[in-house]
Order: structure tokens, then C-alpha cells, then sequence
């Protein structure tokens, strides 16, 4: 298969020392549905930034479709959809305006570009609010206005830089079903988010990055499978006894709620067998938490001890 | 990308550019026609009717060359400093950077977008012009060249000072201390000629006299500086400031971290 963006080696130390990125390779394969996750400060817009031309690497090679940045740029960057972390358009133009010049800088001709624009802007649910003025639109509007904008020139990598931060969790939602559909249209996409959720919930390969090393790169059935340990919460009937549980580590919340840790090798069965022969009902159960946010705080805090030696 | 393509995206520049004065009219084209309408009331009708001749024409009719030039070279260099220091700080300028746009085409549509409000405004001061005085042309060719490369001079002299601005007031230092005071000192409102030889030589140090004689001469027929010199100047600048702003643009100066 191949591959739509290759690096290697790849460093940046800014202005003043600070080295964001210390040498990472990552490869994303056509048509791929890719997350990068890591803290803030890891390095993925600095990553980002680089692929897109807007940050100078130090060191090391990205090629986009085959095409280095460094001898092909103007072909690599065609490729290119970016949709980036901050809102970046000019807040005092139409959203026609805006989606019909990003297209013209991209060479497409402007009868096409008003074709197109019109397209994005119906699907995105923008199209009532082509001709107001970027700033008059809420902060889920104006996401949706850079993801539009993006695919103007209908790119073959669309890379989204937390692209639902601040937005509510319907339209993430919404959101998400729309990433999906271009995703299956053949566009492969880039995402970085720290809804840890949002990555599960989309992507097929995940890279996490911490302090510019990457920590993990592989497919995010086997990411998940890593993770040994999950915590449910269990909602007891009112005026239960205590629960004893033997086998698992458990914490009695208050009188109605139990937590308990099932490792992988542990059956969940055993422990409402346990429950059940001591008269308790349980009510309803739950994940503590997201599974790949506990394997994500594993991972990125073991980086952190290893930074500190 | 092609040339075609190259053209397409120069076309979308420039009409951003050029919809955007147009768009706030009333900051970019009034506030230059009050000014010099001022100008020609105050210094033209009421204190030029008591001067008499300047270079054998009347003061009037002598000032509206440098005063329309004027207009020119203070709105060329604002509409690109404005627009281009805008584009950094609402970092909408990342739309080019991403695209493969060419750098030679990010200057050449800023500076084509300088060049359309500084001769509109000079267009505009022109009628103006003319309720004040009789307008001849002496060389239209003259005319329409030392316009189009002044407007392309100041453009890309307001690129580069958008290139290097950290705040808004960084684009108002230039034209306040620089711009201002070398136009005035040009030889708008007063021959050259008249100055010490001292400060004659000085002014030729001022290349804004140039643009002014070399423009005065398209209307009047009359220039204390060769035209050839005058030209040469001016190209001179152009070359210069135009390998500066491509030199910026391609190491991303301001732009790429």
C-alpha cells in the first residue's frame, strides 16, 4: 500500500533551544484513518506545522504521496488539506469569499470554486450563512468553515489539528459522521485530538507522541489490547450490605457504589457470582473511564519518568 | 504548479486584495480625497493665489503632480502594510503559505492589490484636481510609467515593513517618521531649484524627488532631474526592494517559525 505521508528522522529546535521534536519517523498509509494523540506540548502541531510548511524543520525527511517537501513542495503541498488548531481566516470576509480564494491559491478556476463552495457549505450546514461575515459565526460554524475550506481543492490528506475542540457533542458528532463519509471516499486523514474518545471512536492506526518522541505507533486494536486493567463502576441497590470481593482489588465509594479493577486475565462473571451470593443486586455498571485515556496517561507518564533521569 | 495555475492563483490575490479597500471605502478612498482637497483649497486657491509663479506655471497647476503623487505613494505603501501586517495577525496569511503558491506570486498580488488603490486614489485626487485647476499632459506615457512603478515601489516598501511589524504601530512608524517627511521635503509643494546648492545636493538624495519631477514633467512638461536618472531610480528601487520581500517571504521572516 502505498504511502500517504513518510517520515524520518525528523527534528525541530526552535529559536532559543527548545527541541520540540527529537527525531520521530511515522508512516500513514493511503486511505487511512489516522489519530496522533499526545499531550499539549508534545510536538503534533509542531509536526503538523512542518508537513504543511508552516514551521522550517531542523532535520529530517516528509515526503506527501512520494513528493519530499524539500525538492517537491509545491506538489506535496497540493495534496494538502489542513484544517488547523487556531481559526485562521480572514474574519471580516464572506464565507463565499473565503472558500472561493483558498480554492483560487490551489489554481481552481473560480466558476469551479463557487460550485464547490456551495457543495461543502450545504453539507457542512453552513450554506445559509454564506454571505455573513466570518466572525459573525459561533466557534462550531467557524470549525466547520475551516473544514470546508480545506477540501476546496479536494486534497488526497486532510490533517485536522484538534478539530472539535470547544465544539458541543452533538455537532462533534456530526462532525465525526462527516469525517467518516470523506474517509470512505478515499481521502486519508490526519487527526489529533485529546478527545481520547474521539480517536477510538475513528481512527484505524494511532500514534502517541510525547516531549517530540513518538511512544507508540500501531493499529489501535492492538493499542487497546495492551491495556491490562479496566475499572467498573458498579451502581448497588440501596441498603445493600458491604460487599467483600475476593480476588479483585475493590473500593467501596459510599453505600450504593463499588469500583472494582478486572485485569485481562480476570473473568467480570466472578465478581457478580461473588455479588449474587452475597445478596447484593447491582443495579446498573460502567467504565471508569475512557480504556484508551488510562493507556494514554500510562504511556505519556512513563516518557515523563524517563525524561526526568 | 503551472502557469496557468500560477495565474489563477495571482487573479484570487489580487481580488482579495482589491475587494478589500474597496469593501472599507470609506477608511481607504474618502479620507485621501478630503485630505488633498484640503490641500488645494489651503495651499493651492488661497496661499498659492499669492505666490505667483513656480517653474513658469501657476502654484496651483505646479503642485498637483506631487500632490497627487503623493497620494499615490502614501496609500501603495499603507494598503499593503495594512493588509499584509493584517494577514499575519489574524494568521490568515497561513491560507497562502499551505497552498502552493509560489512566493514571487504572494508579492506580485499584494504588490498588484498596493498598486490598484494607490492609482485609484491618484485617479480620484486627479478629478479632484481638476475643479481646482486646468490639467494638462504634457507626456501621458511618462505619466502612466512613473505612476505604475512609484505604486510599485511603496507597495513593496509596505510589504516588507508588514514582513518585519510585531504590533499595528509597527506600520505606522514608517510612514510617520520616513514617508511623510521625505515626501514633503520631495519637492511636492516647491522647485528644487529654489534651494541652497547645499541642499539642492541633499534633496538628490531623496528619491522621492525623482518620482515627483519624473511625474511633474508627464504633466507639465518641466523637471529639476533627468528623466533618464529619474527612471533609473526608480528601477533601481524596484529591483532592490523586490529581491528584499522575496528574500523575507521565502525564509518566512515573520511568517514561518
Amino acid at each position: 500500500m502505498s504511502k500517504a505521508l513518510d517520515i524520518t528522522g525528523l527534528k525541530k529546535t526552535y529559536k532559543g533551544g527548545f527541541q520540540a521534536l527529537k527525531g520521530i519517523d511515522l508512516s500513514v498509509n493511503q486511505g487511512d484513518f489516522f489519530a496522533l494523540l499526545g499531550p499539549n506540548g508534545a510536538g503534533k502541531s509542531t509536526t503538523i506545522g512542518i508537513i504543511t510548511s508552516l514551521v522550517n524543520k531542523s532535520e529530517g525527511q516528509v515526503k506527501v504521496f512520494g513528493y519530499d517537501i524539500d525538492s517537491d513542495l509545491e506538489t506535496a503541498k497540493s495534496h494538502i488539506g489542513l484544517v488547523p488548531q487556531e481559526f485562521n481566516f480572514n474574519q471580516f470576509e464572506s464565507l463565499t469569499k473565503i472558500l472561493v480564494n483558498q480554492a483560487g491559491y490551489y489554481g481552481v478556476e473560480r466558476a469551479t470554486a463557487h460550485q464547490r463552495a456551495e457543495k461543502y457549505l450545504k453539507q457542512l450546514d453552513l450554506w445559509d450563512k454564506r454571505d455573513n461575515a466570518a466572525r459573525m459565526l459561533s466557534g462550531g460554524m467557524k470549525r466547520r468553515l475551516m473544514i470546508a475550506r480545506a477540501l476546496m481543492h479536494e486534497p488526497q490528506i486532510l490533517i485536522l489539528d484538534e478539530p472539535t475542540a470547544g465544539v458541543d457533542i452533538e455537532l462533534r458528532r456530526s462532525m465525526w459522521e462527516f469525517l467518516r463519509e470523506l474517509n470512505k471516499q478515499g481521502i486519508t486523514i490526519i487527526l489529533t485530538t485529546h478527545y481520547l474518545e474521539e480517536a477510538e471512536m475513528l481512527c484505524r492506526n494511532i500514534a502517541i507522541i510525547d516531549s517530540g518522541v513518538i511512544v507508540e505507533n500501531t493499529d489501535m486494536k492492538s493499542l487497546l489490547a495492551k491495556l491490562d486493567m479496566e475499572t467498573f463502576v458498579l451502581d448497588l441497590k440501596a441498603g445493600s450490605p458491604a460487599p467483600q470481593i475476593q480476588g479483585f482489588c475493590s473500593r467501596v465509594i459510599d453505600d450504593h457504589t463499588l469500583e472494582v479493577d478486572v485485569r485481562k486475565s480476570q473473568r467480570i462473571n466472578d465478581v457478580f457470582q461473588q455479588l449474587s451470593e452475597q445478596n447484593i443486586d447491582v443495579q446498573s455498571m460502567r467504565n471508569k473511564s475512557n480504556r484508551l485515556e488510562e493507556l494514554f496517561v500510562s504511556l505519556v507518564g512513563s516518557g515523563e519518568q524517563e525524561g526526568e533521569k | 504548479m503551472s502557469s496557468a495555475r500560477n495565474m489563477i492563483a495571482l487573479k484570487s490575490i489580487l481580488h482579495k486584495e482589491t475587494h478589500r479597500f474597496m469593501r472599507i471605502w470609506v477608511q481607504t478612498l474618502v479620507p485621501p480625497a478630503i485630505t488633498i482637497s484640503l490641500y488645494f483649497v489651503i495651499f493651492g486657491s488661497l496661499i498659492g493665489s499669492r505666490i505667483g509663479k513656480m517653474g513658469g506655471f501657476d502654484y496651483m497647476a505646479f503642485i498637483v503632480p506631487g500632490l497627487i503623487m503623493m497620494s499615490v505613494i502614501t496609500n501603495s505603501y499603507s494598503n499593503v502594510a495594512s493588509s499584509f501586517f493584517s494577514a499575519k495577525w489574524q494568521r490568515n496569511v497561513e491560507e497562502m503559505l499551505v497552498a502552493p503558491v509560489p512566493n514571487w506570486v504572494i508579492v506580485a498580488g499584494y504588490v498588484g492589490g498596493g498598486m490598484a488603490r494607490g492609482i485609484l486614489v491618484g485617479l480620484i485626487v486627479t478629478i479632484i484636481a481638476m475643479f481646482f485647476t486646468d490639467i494638462q499632459i504634457y507626456n501621458i506615457w511618462v505619466i502612466i510609467l512613473t505612476v505604475a512603478l512609484t505604486s510599485a515601489t511603496f507597495s513593496l516598501g509596505g510589504l516588507i515593513n508588514a514582513v518585519y511589524a510585531g504590533s499595528f504601530d509597527d506600520i505606522s512608524i514608517i510612514p510617520t517618521f520616513v514617508l511623510t517627511p521625505l515626501t514633503y521635503l520631495g519637492g511636492v509643494f516647491y522647485s528644487i531649484s529654489l534651494l541652497p546648492e547645499f541642499w539642492q545636493g541633499v534633496s538628490q538624495l531623496n528619491p522621492i524627488v525623482y518620482m515627483v519631477n519624473a511625474f511633474r514633467y508627464g504633466f507639465l512638461g518641466i523637471s529639476d532631474v533627468s528623466l533618464t536618472l529619474a527612471f533609473s531610480v526608480l528601477g533601481a528601487f524596484i529591483v532592490t526592494l523586490y529581491a528584499i520581500a522575496m528574500y523575507l517571504i521565502t525564509k518566512g521572516i515573520g511568517l514561518r517559525s
